[in-house]
């Protein structure tokens, strides 16, 4: 396999006891883990593929003990690896041999729900889902829904900017945090931003969303929470071809709608769903959009008349209608567990790149020919509305020539969403997986002014080092 | 400050800085200066105009983007999305009532103000909406960063850095917009004779309820001559006209709604969102100050001090205008000492040169954060030629 891990630091090693007899002394017993077998538990994330044993973990249960963690890491030169659940995809926690992993599970609080601003502060390792269910009794909820919402938690959504199903309307995680309290490298506490919609000075919240955990610990986050709409239904538009499907896409913005969400699936990732969720997806079409609409049911019935009409115009095969709550959810588990499906069928990588929506008949059919150049299969599910491409490149783990295949067509697709106009990940990071690649994207001198920002936070690469920056090239000034 | 340097390609303007660098002079950077009275007055020795890069770069309707080049008049783009129906989302604030400007704003302008109106609650601010940029650091060099995709976290988000920055980090020469159809049509439900603080419960009410709604505002006595209160949604005809009965109905706590549409309400809204009722007098001071809209009316309550002074507010409270006597510091002392604690922040937007070189006109920042904010100067623009001391003195 071919993504690379700098060498372990070799001081850092041989110094292994006295750190983790310095780090026990600075968080309650059961907030390190030094044994190997249960240090095994953190050596990867949801990006498999690669594992490296960290030095130790270190599990605090606040913000003074996180400060007291960064404080004694940074005197002493251990690197840290920040983790929330653990779920990226990208590999943005996994860790490296000579470093230390910082998890914010214990963390996770509600600590502040005030109605009338709309706004809920709380802790960083509190999941995604159980900032929604804090308020779900008073009808609120919180917009970005990534797919491993269940468990992964607002650090690493934060960490990674996440996204979700729902941001064609509601945007993702930076449009929807409006401060954060972070541990900086040398164990100071900022805050930034705060309960207003704006703050002063540079965006520096808005920096610190999507910074993979390089410029500091999240410990708290104040996010804004939004009153559910009084209805939501989810409609099934099955056509022929993606061509159809892309049209259509294209012709219902046009007129003016944006639905809440608009999911497309082709042939295999449709086949695989129905397997898994029975949502009564149609098996004879080659391509589905999801379409769901909000409001009363009169709004509701209102907008997806224009939508059918529109899919009627472009071909439509099938429309299919949810019925009930229970055919709604049956719907979203279809697509919410697409990925988690797929891995019953084959192994697989997930890619997630962006490209221009106007580009999509092209660029799938490219996919097709990619992936079938290897020899190999895909399933494709995308966010349709803005272009987030989720192509699932499936292989055989235990054949080492189709793993390596799959990772090269992985790096050939997102190539040609560069190519198009788009970008290497929409939502998941760019962790190690896409590190190498970075140079695809941008120029050395855009690059250089990242790192030359990054830089101003963690001068010495103790951050999250080996992530989202190729290796070869490093600076912070 | 005589020369003017106004490029005309992106090498230009990458030249035109590295020029600038090599005989260490200070820049002042503008489009077309509509808002060089707002910040620090800055010591600049000449003048780089993004004025002659100008054109749309790109446009898809079906793809909800538009780019331009950082000179293209805001005017411009509007008129563009106009004909395909769609809108820049954030509803950017128009500074010239305030200023009393002439000519017209540019894009460029637009983002590196994060200027925002009253959509700002619904749909987010400018920096929401921006999604890519070009633009020269302060060694000359050219950077990307973001693109032409809403969905896109590729590396550091370097987009946000350089929205609201007021020119001090790098002078852009492109930005890239999404954007939103513009709704069919809108409604504006008025209550009349509500204090401060329960207005603010009325349209804090309107903005939990599940009927969307985009515009905010509270007018006190002063502004108007009875206090009035606004909430504007907007979409497609039949849901406005149910979601308008159910909003009555909801706020009928608060009085009888009366209902303004078309022109009128969009008249209404542009005044709201270029805070047009605090620009008479022209010689009182204007203050912007966000906050979290609960604890707005008791901010302004703890505003005694000053002896004379008016206000309004947007965002459903988070937004206070506020016009004051433009003598001492304009009310900074004032203001800010009923800001503490609450964690708002206040902006001064108009005053004099002299009140301006001698008064906060951004807020203050917090030891660790000012660190912050000077390494990310030094990162972008090294020997500080963009806008020096703009927004905070020696940044």
């Amino acid at each position: 396999m071919g993504i690379a891990f700098p060498t372990p630091d070799e001081g850092i090693l041989a110094r292994r006891e006295a750190i983790t007899a310095g780090l026990a002394r600075l968080v309650p017993p059961g907030g390190l883990v030094t044994a190997e077998d249960e240090r095994r538990a953190f050596e990867t994330d949801a990006f498999t593929a690669y594992r490296r044993m960290p030095l130790a973990v270190v599990l605090p249960s606040t913000t003074e003990e996180v400060a007291a963690i960064m404080r004694f890491c940074h005197e002493h030169g251990v690197k840290v690896v920040p983790r929330g659940a653990g779920t990226s995809l990208a590999g943005g926690a996994i860790p490296q041999e000579d470093a230390v992993v910082l998890g914010v599970s214990k963390m996770n609080r509600v600590l502040d729900v005030n109605f009338k601003d709309r706004t809920m502060r709380v802790e960083a390792g509190i999941t995604n889902l159980a900032i929604s269910n804090a308020v779900m009794a008073e009808g609120f909820f919180y917009a970005p829904d990534p797919s491993s919402q269940l468990a992964c938690t607002i650090a690493g959504n934060i960490g990674m900017n996440s996204g979700g199903a729902h941001c064609l309307k509601y945007g993702v995680t930076t449009n929807n945090v409006l401060g954060v309290k972070m541990v900086t490298v040398d164990g100071t506490v900022v805050e930034i931003g705060g309960d207003a919609l704006d703050a002063p000075g540079y965006d520096l919240l808005g920096l610190v969303v999507g910074s993979e955990g390089q410029l500091g610990i999240v410990t708290e986050a104040t996010v804004r929470i939004l009153r559910a709409a009084e209805g939501a239904r989810p409609v099934l538009f099955g056509f022929e071809t993606s061509e159809q499907a892309g049209a259509a896409v294209a012709a219902i913005i046009g007129a003016g709608i944006i639905p809440v969400a608009m999911e497309f699936m082709d042939k295999p990732a449709i086949e695989i769903c129905e397997a898994f969720a029975h949502a009564g997806y149609p098996l004879d079409v080659e391509a589905l959009l999801i379409i769901e609409v909000e409001g009363s049911d009169a709004e509701m019935d209102f907008t997806l008349g224009r939508i059918v009409e529109i899919a009627k115009k472009h071909g439509v095969k099938t429309v299919k209608e949810s019925k009930s709550a229970m055919e709604t959810a049956a719907i979203w588990k279809g697509r919410k567990s697409a990925f988690g499906a797929t891995g019953r069928v084959a192994d697989y990588i997930c890619m997630d790149g962006t490209i221009p929506t106007g580009r999509l008949p092209e660029v799938l059919r490219r996919i097709d020919e990619i992936v079938k150049g290897y020899g190999l299969r895909v399933a494709n599910v995308f966010h349709a509305g803005d272009g987030n491409l989720h192509p699932l490149v499936l292989y055989d783990v235990n054949d080492p020539d189709q793993a390596h295949k799959a990772e090269e067509a992985g790096n050939d697709i997102l190539r040609l969403c560069v190519e198009v106009g788009g970008c290497l990940t929409g939502e998941h990071g760019v962790g190690i997986e896409k590190r190498d690649l970075m140079n695809v994207q941008f120029d050395p001198q855009d690059l250089d002014q990242q790192m030359r920002v990054r830089g101003v936070f963690d001068r010495a690469w103790l951050l999250n080092p080996a992530k989202v920056f190729p290796l070869d090239r490093r600076i912070t000034a | 400050m005589t020369a003017v340097s106004e490029p005309t390609t992106e090498a230009e303007l990458a030249a035109a800085v590295s020029e600038a660098r090599a005989a260490g002079m200070p820049l002042a950077v503008e489009g077309r200066g509509t808002k060089s009275g707002i910040g620090r007055p800055a010591q600049a020795e000449a003048t780089l105009s993004t004025v002659k890069l100008s054109g749309i770069t790109l446009y898809e309707p079906s793809e909800l983007v538009i780019g331009a080049k950082a000179g293209t008049p805001l005017a411009e783009i509007e008129a563009a999305l106009a004909e395909k129906g769609q809108m820049l989302p954030f509803e950017p604030i128009d500074y010239r009532p305030i200023l009393a400007g002439s000519g017209g704003p540019t894009i460029g302008g637009v983002a590196a103000g994060n200027l925002s109106g009253p959509r700002r609650i619904a749909t987010g601010a400018c920096r929401d909406s921006l999604i890519g940029v070009r633009f020269v650091n302060g060694r000359g060099e050219i950077v990307k960063n973001g693109g032409r995709v809403m969905k896109n976290v590729t590396g550091l988000d370097l987009v946000k850095l350089m929205a609201g920055s007021w020119g001090t980090l790098g002078v852009m020469s492109e930005v890239i917009f999404k954007i939103l159809p513009v709704a069919e049509t809108n409604a504006t439900l008025l209550l009349h004779g509500l204090d401060d603080a329960r207005a603010v419960e009325a349209l804090a009410a309107g903005l939990g309820s599940p009927f969307e709604v985009t515009g905010a505002a509270h007018l006190p006595a002063g502004i108007d001559r009875v206090p009035t209160t606004l909430l504007r949604i907007e979409g497609f005809a039949p849901s406005i006209a149910y979601r308008k009965e159910r909003l009555r109905a909801l706020l009928k706590p608060f009085g009888a709604a009366d209902v303004l549409e078309g022109e009128a309400a969009a008249d209404l809204w542009r005044r709201v969102r270029d805070a047009a009722f605090l620009a008479e007098p022209r010689d009182k001071a204007v203050w912007r100050v966000s906050i979290a809209p609960s604890k707005a009316p008791s901010f302004v309550e703890r505003l005694q001090a000053l002896r004379d002074f008016r206000r309004f507010y947007d965002w459903g409270g988070g937004l206070v205008w506020i016009a004051t006597e433009a003598a001492g510091d304009a009310g900074s002392a004032a203001i800010r000492t009923a800001l503490a604690g609450t964690g708002g922040h206040a902006t001064l937007i108009r005053a004099p040169a002299e009140i301006r070189a001698a008064a906060d006109v951004f807020e203050p920042l917090p030891p660790a954060l000012r660190t912050v904010t000077e390494g990310i100067k030094t990162s972008l623009d090294p020997d500080r030629l963009f806008n020096p001391g703009r927004m905070y003195a020696g940044i």
